[in-house]
This record gives structure tokens, sequence and C-alpha cells, in this order.
């Protein structure tokens, strides 16, 4: 890894750091032999509160950046499955509200969590709602400004996405999964066959989640990758035909999930 | 110093977008979203709020917008935790741009980082860890500095750890290398008192006596918090710094000691998780203040006397 290796040169001097860190996340490797306890006392038990600090500290950040999954599996799970993931996939940015990208990805393949398919995509919802409420604050396209636009230009605009909106399309039911895991109520028995797509968005202060309607997905999806109207709506036909455009259109704009509107060549 | 130079302009700017509040002898808290309700009604605006910056390097949201609040009305103290200036290797560049637009953006009363370390080659460990002190550690330390007070144009307060061991190939006391970090980089230091007791005990020194060697005068925070107990590998006291419970009894005492002979210097009440309501943090924060206010008392009675 070229960047290990940048790090190595510039410590050639000075390895404390590597030689310290090295079993930081591996409870099997021995006690560093750079350190040592004050008046020859032993060292174990004082790197294990650093081992500890680490661990643990990085096992609340994910346990505060996904609090839907959190509540669905419970704590004991969770923290066993965060430990899991902290030990192989260590954050690379200082900034805790960053990682845990992929550990959506990671509760997929996580062999104790098979017997709850949604619960993957229950936390990519957890993830996008962190994404959105750190995302930059702009103000959301409003309806009037979309009504100004001739309606004979309208299938070759481009709508610019606001920087807090994601989409996440589920084979399971994991929207409502994911907002009755995040009200305070009581868990009530939910079918979960029915696959859902969710729309996550913040046009003000408050992060929004909903469910988005049959053709939704393809449509916005289309749409934020630079995609025309027209080209979009057609492929939201083409998925579901029961795709109806204009409550989809105005499904978004209250969600505030676009910012600008780009006039494209006819 | 060039970056000095470059701060007046940028205060010149940034007045308009915040009134200035001056933090001198205040007693700050750690702020916490869930306090903002409280600490709005509560009103009283003799305190001051220290953040942590890697929680406000989003791009916008709930986050900015209480920190935006709290500005207007109350100064400010910027605490760095994972800038990495006691570790090898070079600072990271985007990081350093991160932590300075913050500073350009809200502007600080206070601006501090720790001797600590928390990235090595590319995984953030999330924790401060110890270096030893050399002479080689020294350098590189200085030079972090240096490049942080060139960025953001002001005095670092440098925090002295808490550390629960040592490394063998130390030339130099803590209090040496901290003395000479400042006399070569002329910062600031923020003296965390818990942190003093909490080394003390765990290697076995008085904290009256790193106090006595270290440069108090450059003193420009104190921190306090409450620390833990556990046991060493011979079953003898370990302190934890935790920031989860009150100061003890032994911190306060020392804080004592500290502001009688540097008189009033802006401290926190450092609480970061289990933490108690607003009027919970408060009892903290107004037992921090009558210490204070009991020492500018006997100060001002001191001068009457000699008047």
């Amino acid at each position: 890894m070229p960047l290990e290796g940048r790090g190595g040169d510039f410590c050639g001097e000075l390895p404390y750091a590597a030689a310290f860190s090295r079993a930081l996340l591996d409870p099997d490797l021995a006690t560093p032999t750079v350190i040592a306890g004050p008046k020859s006392k032993a060292a174990m038990k004082r790197y294990n509160v650093y081992r500890n600090n680490v661990t643990v500290s990085l096992i609340n950040a994910l346990a505060a950046a996904f609090p839907a999954t959190l509540r669905i599996t419970g704590v004991d799970f969770f923290r066993a499955m965060a430990r899991f993931y902290v030990r192989s996939t260590p954050p690379s940015s200082p900034l805790l509200f960053e990682y845990g990208r992929d550990f959506p990805d990671f509760i997929e393949q996580y062999e104790y969590a098979q017997s709850v398919p949604w619960l993957a995509d229950v936390a990519r919802i957890d993830r996008a709602w962190l994404n959105a409420y750190h995302a930059a604050d702009v103000q959301p396209l409003m309806q009037h400004e979309l009504a100004a636009i001739p309606s004979e230009q309208l299938p070759n605009i481009v709508l610019e996405p606001h920087p807090a909106t994601r989409v996440i399309r589920s084979r399971f039911s994991a929207v409502t999964v994911f907002t009755a895991s995040r009200s305070d109520g009581p868990a009530s028995h939910i079918e979960v066959v029915e696959p859902e797509d969710a729309l996550v968005t913040r046009p003000a202060l408050e992060v929004e989640v909903r469910r988005l309607p049959p053709g939704g997905a393809i449509f916005l999806g289309r749409l934020m990758t630079g995609e025309s109207l027209g080209a979009a709506a057609s492929a939201a036909f083409s998925e579901s035909p029961s795709f109806d455009l204009p409550a989809n259109i105005r499904g978004l704009l209250e969600a505030g999930a676009f910012t600008t509107i780009i006039c494209g060549e006819s | 110093m060039k970056g000095l130079a470059m701060r007046g302009a940028a205060q010149a700017s940034a007045a308009l977008r915040f009134p200035a509040h001056s933090i001198a002898g205040r007693v700050g808290t750690s702020f916490k979203h869930e306090h903002l309700q409280a600490i709005l009604t509560d009103g009283k605006r003799d305190r001051f709020f220290e953040v942590h910056a890697e929680n406000y390097m989003g791009a916008g949201g709930p986050p900015h917008a209480a920190l935006n609040q709290i500005r207007q009305d109350y100064p400010v103290s910027l605490h760095g935790v994972c800038m990495s200036i006691g570790g090898p290797q070079p600072l990271d560049k985007a990081h350093l741009q991160r932590f300075k637009a913050l500073v350009d953006h809200y502007e600080p009363a206070l601006v501090s980082e720790h001797l600590a370390w928390s990235t090595h080659g590319t995984t953030y460990f999330n924790d401060l860890l110890p270096l030893p002190y050399t002479a080689a550690t020294l350098a590189r330390v200085t030079d972090h500095i240096d490049q942080v007070q060139e960025a953001v144009g002001l005095p670092l307060l440098l925090e002295n750890p808490s550390t629960y061991l040592i490394f063998p190939e130390s030339t130099m006391s803590e209090t040496s290398f901290i003395a000479e970090v400042v006399r070569r980089t002329g910062c600031g230091l923020l003296l965390d008192v818990n942190n003093v007791f909490v080394s003390g005990t765990n290697h076995g020194f008085a904290a009256r006596d790193y106090l006595a060697d270290f440069p108090l005068e450059h003193v420009g925070e104190i921190h306090l918090a409450g620390h833990t107990q556990q046991a060493d590998d011979e079953g003898e006291l370990l302190l934890i710094d935790s920031h989860d419970c009150p100061v003890t009894e032994a911190v306060w005492k020392l804080f004592d000691v500290v502001i009688s002979q540097c008189g009033p210097i802006p401290t926190l009440v450092e609480w970061d998780s289990d933490l108690p309501d607003w009027a919970g943090l408060k009892v903290e924060a107004d037992a921090a203040q009558t210490i204070i206010d009991r020492h500018v008392q006997g100060l001002k009675r001191g001068k009457a006397h000699a008047a």
C-alpha cells in the first residue's frame, strides 16, 4: 500500500508510532516492546487502556451513526458485530461521521446477520441519514420555480440534486422497518416481504425519510446522474407502467430533492 | 510572525459575522447539542463553550446551525482532538485546512490541540496516543506546531496529556519537553489539571511537583474533568481520564493551587460521555467559578490593602 510505505519513509527515524499502533486493534499481538510501566512495572494492562479506548470509542461511533440498525439487533449483537468491523476496517479519516460507509456491506456479509437479510438496507438508510445530516446547507428548488418553465421545455431540463439527497433501494420493506426502529413506540410485527425504496433528504435542518412510489427510485436515480427529465421519465415508465410522473415530481419537490434547474438543449 | 499579521485582516471581516466576546476569567463547559435549548432558555451570558473541532467539519446541517447560534452570545474555544501533532508523520494538510476554515468562520477566542498522536499511516485510531520525549520528537512536534500556528494565524494552546505508560527511550521529562516546545514555537499551553493528577497517580509522581516544573506563565486555558479507577498489572491504582463524571476533590484542590498562583484563567469543565443535564453540568461550572471568584476577591482586597 503506497500510503503505508510513505508513512514508513517519513517515520523511519521515529519508529515509536508504528511499534505502538501495530497491536492496538489486534488483541492477539504481544504488548509492544517500546513501552514500559513506570518504575519497572509491567505495561500490559496499561497498554490495554489504549486498546480499549480505541475499540470501544469506534464501536460507540458506529452505534451513534446506525441507531435504527442497533435497535433491530439489540446492543450486544450490534457491539459484537461492530467489533469485528472495527478490527478489520478501522477509520482512514479523522472525521468520525465519515466512518462506516461500508459498514452496511459488511453487515450484508456478516455470518450472524444472515437471518435478518434486510438489516444491511436499514443500515444503508441510517448511513444516508447521517450524510444528509452533515450535508451542505442549500435552499431546495421550489414548486413555483419549476412551474415557471414552459411545458415544451420540460422534457429537456436537468435537475441538480440537493447535496443531502440519497436513494436506497431495498428488496425488503426497509423503509417501514427503519421508520419503526427510529420511532419511540413499541416494535410491532412488520411484514418485510414487499420491496421498498427510500428517499432521504434534508430540505432545512430536519432529515426526512420517505418511501418512493413505484418507478420513483429509477426516475430520481436517472435524474441524479444528470439525465434529462424526459429520459428519466421514460426509464421509470419502462420499469413501472404505473409510474405517475406529476405525482413523483410533486413529491420530490416537497421533499427538497433538488436545488436548481439546468435548461438543456432541445 | 507572518500568520499573526494575517490575523488582522481576518478579524476585520469576521467582526461583521459575530460579536467579540472576551473570554478572560470565564468558566466554560463542553458544548453538547442536547443542552442547546436549556442553554438558550437559561440566558446567562457569563460563560464560554468549547467544541471539538472535528464535530464541525461537515459541510452544514444542525451542528453548524447550533454552533452559529451559540457563537452569537458566547465566546467559543475550538479544541482539536485529532491533528496528530505528536505523531512522526507529516500533518494531514487537508485536515489542517479544515481546521483553519473553522477558525476563520467562528473566530474562536481560544484554539487548542493535544500533545499526542492519533493517526499512523492511513489509520485513524480515535484516541490520544502517547509519544516518547526525545530530541527527535521535540523537533517534530515543534515543526508541527509551527505549521498549525502559521495556518490559523493564532497562538495554539498545547494540552498536556494523561498517560498510562512510559517510553524507556525518553531522554527528558514531560515538563521539560513542553517548556522547550513553548520556547521554540511561542505557543501557549492548555493545562489539564485532571491529566496532571491522572498521570501523577499512574506514574507515581506528585502532581504538585509537576506543576512546580510546568511553565505556568504560558497557560492560556485550564481543563477540569472527572476520572475513573482501574488497576494496573500489579493490582495498584490506575486512573483513567474518562470525562464521564464529576471533578474529584483532589483535582479541585490542585485547581485552587494553580489559580492562586496564576490568577483567573479561562477554565473549562470537560464532560463528554454519560452527560448530566444542563443543570448538573452547571453545578460543576459554578464550583470552578467560586474558586476563581474567591481569588479575584482576594487580589482586590490585597490591592486595596496595599493602597
